[in-house]
């Protein structure tokens, strides 16, 4: 099977850990598929979403928004056939602190007070023991407003037309400059140039967002729900609630997938939850439905990239320069990062002595774009690939030829500065991924069964990498903690503030500590993100968990270990069944046995927030893509027969969820590269629905055959980097690549929709 | 809304009597009058198949179907998938091969993945992906899916669960 080709171990092996022979156990539950720690649960429809959960005497909320884009609220009058005395209503002046969600700088409200600046913000939230009256009330509020002039386009707001952020609409600048890009124009034999878009795009997760929002005169506010990021949502409520720490708890419930998606606007649906509550005295649930979930919370950030390049005749790049710009939407939320992940990634896995990039987020009258998967990421490589693309071509080499030309080699330096550390060829792996798709013979042979026939197919690459972890400086500044706790029953719990979405945190975490613990897998538990029982281990995002996460809690057991060794009399020689005891004992005889560790930077690790130059992050992960696509120049549809993608992401914890993560992230790349098109009206979304916004189905999608190159990272835990995120980079560039291929056309704008390739395919005159 | 009136029907074999307007969905009807939440709410227009539960031994989205088509029918929903012997192998083997990520698709997924081998005990790879084309799942690009689907299946016929042939 295709799918195990580079795999060092089996991935049928998960038996082992389970057997309680130490002889067999040790380092064994690492790099095995062992069974997911939650999917029980989760097969039988025990797992408990948001949504299943009620609270004695709940509350159902609902939230009133802005139907404009942009202006004054003038009136807000509550009509209809609705007993409203008996609802509780919350406007911003019920908030008892900030009114604030605490992101960067701070100005997104929690609810809209006197203006609002985008198409459903939050403006007034009520709340009815009777769900369909809630369903009913919520449409019988009416607001009107003094409408002002939106922005509602990059090329408007980098214009000033007009001003609706600050003085320029820029949230946030960024500059990376490496050689001299100014000088080394005269080097240049070739100058390619290309302007490349793309579109916002939906998570769509498959559960809604939700929260349950509690209060109590004594206790202060309780909140669970679906998210990523108790310890984000943790400060917001202090703020709002004007509450000390002690008196906020976070609760996570199962998720059912976040994607970036339950990253920051979960934050919002919490402080509303609780404002309602706070209100009504009663806990108050607050469930979006579809449709409010699709055109309330944030998506990806849409794109436009200028490049300009300069090569020598054979191809060698000798300047980058690229303009890099997305838009943030209304309110700056976490555009910022999001820019500088982009930025950093903009000039790819190549050595080129002269870059410079050019980044830049600016505000509009949209929804306030955030994370989705990937980061900036997707955005930056679909530019930078469909650009080599085109540089390969006018350069007269083939799309391998001149990436091979062009790869990183070992002791280069990135746009950044920052040398390439990894022992990772990406030629090498260019050389493999094209074996395992059979490309070369495949192209021939599209070239020749291409002839005369309506469908035509071709070949794609994408090559491309993703820093694993927060970026530059922000690890250290997030100084993270994560432990472990030895129980009274004998067994060994995880604490992390870390959430298990669907990733596999639970099932990882779980590895990591039976094998530096020398225990079976069963031991071991993870306790449920609880602001009141686990400490902060940062938020779930950017492929951290595994790699930052998973190497902290490996410490922290090390230090479990070292305690009962040394203070409970425990043999360094130990059974499974003599740790336990030793626990228990621990336990009665001292109390809680918790050992917790705190992030600290390896020292090899230089980075300036200022200059952009330095180590941009610890670690990268390194792919190619290739993708088989056939499209009818009769519909104009693209489909995609084929894909492999080739990784290298350190060593793989668990070679089934690793593969699956692969798979999913190449799953939603597809869909942002063919079929996910959001429909904007005055800066709201019209789709927003299953039905006509489209994600792939079962029967939509090639076998997704994913390999694994391992190179062990130093400082992950056993040699473990980031794997959530990288996958979703490199499809759309590799599919729309494929289709040039296909038909000689060049397409420079995703979702490649079939409405947008007639229009491309008219205008080349091939259909 | 019109008024509410008495249904009973049967659910995972038990009589169940419920007070409801005749419009209330059954989707609602399951999870909040009778708790049992393991059929989701991902779409509410019958397009994502989280909420799938059978009707009379016919998947249905229940969603779609108001509470008084369900006056003296049976439902049988993922709660009860664990004590029918095909249901069971599907669960083992869904877990397995990591068929359910974040496992809000799941419960939907069974109902469609048993619908689909009932009606033909030997799929192709391209019949287990039509057969499940109405069931979206955001978190594992389906292929984990399938490969559970596909074990199952063998099992299921290895140990007598299913017929050998196409039904
Ligand atoms: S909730 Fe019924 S089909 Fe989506
Ligand atoms: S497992 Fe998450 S949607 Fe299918």
């Amino acid at each position: 099977m295709p799918g195990q080709l580079l795999f060092s171990s089996s991935s049928k092996q998960g038996s082992s850990c389970f057997v309680t022979n130490r002889s067999v156990m040790v380092d064994k539950c690492v790099g095995k598929s062992v069974p997911r720690k939650e999917g029980w649960e989760k097969v039988t429809g025990a797992a408990l979403y948001v949504d299943d959960i009620v609270k004695p005497d709940m509350l159902h909320g609902a939230t009133i928004r802005s139907t404009i884009s942009r202006g004054k609220i003038d009136r807000i009058t509550f009509e209809g056939d609705i007993p409203w005395d008996e609802f509780v209503i919350v406007t911003a002046d019920d908030i008892p602190g900030e009114n604030s969600t605490k992101m960067f700088v701070g100005e997104q409200p929690v609810l809209a007070k006197e203006r609002v600046n985008h198409p459903e913000e939050p403006i007034v939230l009520i709340a009815h023991a009777d769900p369909y009256l809630v369903r009913k009330a919520r449409t019988q509020v009416k607001i009107s407003y003094i409408e002002e002039t939106p922005c509602l386009s990059i090329e408007d707001s980098l214009n000033k037309a007009p001003v609706v952020w600050g003085e320029d609409n820029l949230f946030k600048t960024i500059r990376i400059n490496k050689g001299d890009v100014d000088a080394a124009q005269s080097e240049a034999e070739i100058i390619v140039e290309g302007e490349y878009f793309t579109g916002a795009s939906e998570q769509l997760y498959i559960e809604n967002n939700g929260m349950i929002g509690e209060y109590d005169a004594e206790e202060g506010v309780t909140v669970t729900g679906s998210m990523q990021c108790p310890y984000y949502v943790h400060p917001a409520l202090c703020a709002v609630f004007n509450l000390p720490k002690n008196k906020v708890r976070v609760i996570q419930s199962d998720t059912g997938g976040g994607f970036g998606g339950k990253e920051d606007y979960p934050t919002i649906i919490a402080a509303h939850a609780c404002l309602l509550a706070m209100k009504a005295g009663k806990p108050v649930k607050l469930i979006y439905d579809r449709e409010e979930d699709m055109v309330a919370t944030t998506k990806r950030h849409p794109s436009r990239t200028i490049i300009r390049s300069g090569h020598k005749k054979d191809g060698t790049l000798v300047f980058m320069d690229v303009d890099f710009a997305l838009d943030g939407g209304a309110y700056m939320t976490l555009s910022p990062v999001v820019l500088s992940r982009g930025s950093i990634h903009a000039a790819g896995p190549y050595r080129c002595p002269n870059v410079k990039i050019l980044g830049r987020a600016v505000a509009t009258n949209y929804p306030p774009h955030g994370a989705y998967r990937g980061f900036g990421n997707p955005q930056s490589f679909f530019a930078l690939e469909r650009h080599m693309e085109k540089a390969a071509k006018q350069c007269g080499l083939t799309a391998d030829e001149f990436r091979r030309r062009n790869f990183f080699r070992e002791g280069d330096l990135t746009a950044t500065q920052q040398v390439v550390q990894d022992r990772v060829d990406m030629r090498e792996l260019l050389d493999q991924a094209l074996e395992a798709a059979d490309y070369h013979n495949k192209r021939e042979r599209f070239k020749k069964e291409n002839e005369g026939n309506p469908v035509k197919k071709g070949m794609g690459i994408a090559a491309f990498f993703h820093g694993s972890g927060f970026t530059g400086g922000g690890e250290q500044k997030m100084a993270s903690i994560a432990g472990v706790e030895g129980t009274k029953d004998g067994k060994v719990r995880v604490l992390a503030a870390s959430t298990e979405i669907g990733q596999g945190a639970k099932t990882i975490f779980s590895q990591i500590v039976a094998d530096a613990l020398k225990l079976p897998y069963d031991m071991i538990e993870v306790a449920r993100p609880d602001t009141d029982d686990v400490p902060n281990s940062g938020p779930t995002v950017a492929s951290r968990t595994c790699m930052v996460v998973g190497k902290l809690i490996q410490t922290a057991s090390l230090a479990l270990k070292q305690s009962l060794v040394q203070e409970g009399g425990l043999d360094e020689d130990y059974t499974p069944e003599q740790f336990a005891q030793a626990c228990k004992d621990y336990v009665a005889r001292n109390g809680k046995l918790r050992r917790y560790s705190q992030y600290e930077q390896p020292a090899n690790i230089v980075w300036s927030d200022e200059t952009y130059v330095g180590d941009a992050y610890g670690a990268y992960g390194w792919a190619i893509y290739v993708a088989e696509v056939s499209f009818d120049t009769r519909t104009y549809e693209a489909r995609v027969n084929d894909f492999v993608a080739l990784q290298e992401v350190g060593k793989v914890i668990h070679p089934i969820m690793a593969e699956g993560q692969v798979q999913g992230g190449v799953a939603q790349g597809i869909g942002y590269a063919l079929y996910e098109n959001i429909v904007w009206k005055n800066g709201r979304m019209m789709n927003g629905q299953m039905t006509n916004y489209i994600m792939p189905t079962a029967a939509d999608l090639p076998v997704i055959r994913v390999l694994f190159a391992e190179q062990p990272y130093a400082s992950g835990p056993q040699g473990a980097k980031g794997v959530g995120e990288l996958p979703i980079d490199g499809p759309a560039p590799a599919i729309i690549n494929a289709i040039e291929d296909a038909t000689g056309v060049s397409v420079n704008q995703i979702p490649a929709t079939p409405e947008i390739l007639m229009k491309e395919m008219e205008a080349a005159g091939v259909c | 809304m019109s008024v509410k009136k008495h249904y009973s029907f049967l659910v995972n074999g038990e009589n169940h009597t419920v007070e409801s307007y005749p419009a209330n969905r059954l989707l609602d009807v399951l999870r909040e009058d009778l708790r049992l939440t393991g059929c989701k709410e991902g779409c509410g227009e019958g397009e994502c198949g989280s909420c799938s539960v059978f009707l009379d031994d016919v998947m249905v989205n229940s969603c779609l179907v108001p509470i008084a088509q369900v006056q003296g029918r049976q439902v049988r929903t993922v709660e009860a998938l664990s004590s029918d012997p095909l249901g069971k192998i599907l669960q083992e083997k869904f877990l397995e091969h990591n068929g359910a990520q974040c496992g809000i698709c799941t419960p939907g997924m069974l109902v469609a993945a048993i619908t689909l081998l009932r009606r033909n005990s030997q799929p192709t790879l391209g019949e287990i992906q039509d057969g499940l084309a109405g069931n979206l799942c955001r978190c594992t690009g389906y292929k984990k899916i399938f490969d559970a689907v596909a074990d199952a299946a063998q099992v299921a016929r290895e140990q007598g669960v299913l017929e050998g042939g196409k039904a």
